[in-house]
């Protein structure tokens, strides 16, 4: 099982960032063995609009089951749905510490978006 | 009401003349009425303000015609969908994401450039649309009048825009009533005019807009000129800032109670103070030297 979190650097004691899509890397780690990869959310920092979507996109393109962050706007939100992926905001602290919460199961799967589109 | 002085239009060619501020609230949509009222049935008057129209509070308008406009956005058909993701790759602005399972469109996000349409191998992208806002159309006097509303929640002002430029008439002196600033519903307001006015202030504030707006006609290249409106008010660094950038001012309106006055009943002052038919006459034959130059 791979799992992501929006982070502000690629290691594992960088902070979680509180924002989804405008967040510099995405930590994909697999929980059992704390394997992990920094994936590059640069495409998304550039972006004029649409950086939750595209966020979303890079994340589901690396089969990550479950995303870890701060919060997550309505249009990613729909994304992750559509994919199965389960969301879970209001993450805080350091990534490694955010993966130790979510394998002692203390964090609920978000049934909604936990922030407004910037857009309308 | 009593008659208007009918105006002898200067050259036979029609020409399009947007009013245009950089800072709000300066009296564009003062000017463009009263200047529209002026030159009778040889104007039409747009108001581009799609935002927040309201040239129509100042006249009596007999409205002809309203009508729906929409902007193209993709639908995808599933059925024909392979998943290749062409249609993502090619989207700048996010607006279509292809998944494994199913292809995700956003609508407010879509800019109807088709180019999802164009790359899609499976020809599974059908023309759907998204609701801009409504075009409505009449006349005042003689004058034919055409504004846009954009929908509550819509983002994206220059598509009704152009809607509502395209019912400019060539045989029309069209008087565009433009939003304020400085971004894309001006500068697509502003776009194929022979002349721009702005008005302003001559106020700190009134220059600092100004010069911003200035340098949007200057990228534009299209001629402008002047209008300082509360003429008397603040400082006269306004003038000073035209004179040497050789930018005319076309016209002056003195800071007055009795235009305040009439403004706040939604009157025009073309039809309430005689001085101002002399002024508008002044300021259209100005424009005109310049344009047909």
């Amino acid at each position: 099982m791979k799992i992501a979190v929006s982070a502000q650097g690629k290691d594992l004691d960088a902070n979680v960032d509180p924002r989804f899509g405008r967040a510099p890397y995405f930590i994909i780690i697999d929980p059992d063995t704390m394997e992990y990869e920094a994936v590059d959310n640069k495409q998304s920092l550039n972006m004029p609009q649409g950086a939750g979507v595209q966020a979303a996109m890079t994340v589901i393109n690396q089969n990550a089951e479950v995303l870890l962050t701060g919060n997550c706007g309505p249009k990613a939100f729909r994304a992750f749905k559509a994919a199965n992926v389960d969301v879970i905001t209001g993450v805080k602290g350091t990534v490694k510490e955010a993966v130790e919460k979510f394998k002692r199961g203390e964090y609920k799967i978000a049934s909604a978006p936990s922030v407004r589109s910037h857009w309308s | 009401m009593h008659p208007h002085p009918v105006f002898d239009p200067i050259g036979a060619e029609k020409m399009i003349i947007t009013i245009a501020s950089g800072k709000g609230g300066t009296g564009k949509t003062t000017l463009s009425t009263n200047l529209a009222t002026f030159l009778g049935k040889e104007a039409q008057l747009l108001d581009c303000d799609v935002e927040e129209p309201n040239a129509h509070l100042f006249l009596d308008i007999k409205w002809d015609e309203k009508q729906t406009v929409t902007a193209v956005i993709p639908e995808v058909d599933e059925e024909k969908c392979s998943h290749c993701g062409e249609c993502g790759e090619i989207c700048q602005f996010k607006a279509i994401a292809p998944l494994e399972s199913t292809v995700l469109v956003f609508p407010e996000l879509c800019h109807s450039c088709r180019g999802c349409f164009l790359v899609c191998p499976e020809d599974a992208i059908k023309e759907g649309s998204r609701e801009l806002g409504v075009l409505e159309t009449g006349h005042f006097n003689s004058t034919e009048f055409t504004h846009g509303r954009l929908r509550i929640g819509e983002a994206m002002a220059p598509p009704l825009i152009k809607k509502v430029k395209e019912r400019i008439k060539p045989d029309k002196i069209a008087i565009l009533d433009a939003p304020p600033g400085t971004s894309c519903p001006v500068v697509n307001t502003m776009m194929d005019s022979d002349y721009i006015v702005l008005v302003t202030e001559p106020t700190p504030f009134g220059l600092h807009d100004l010069k911003l707006a200035v340098g949007v006609t200057k990228k534009l290249g299209i001629p402008c000129g002047i209008v300082i409106n509360r003429h008397g008010i603040g400082d006269n660094k306004v003038e000073q800032w035209a004179e040497n950038q050789e930018i005319p001012v076309l016209l002056k309106i003195p800071f007055d109670r009795k235009v305040a006055e009439i403004y706040a009943e939604g009157k025009l002052l073309v039809e309430e103070l005689p001085e101002w038919s002399g002024m508008m006459k002044d300021l259209i034959t100005k424009i005109r030297k310049t344009v047909d130059r």
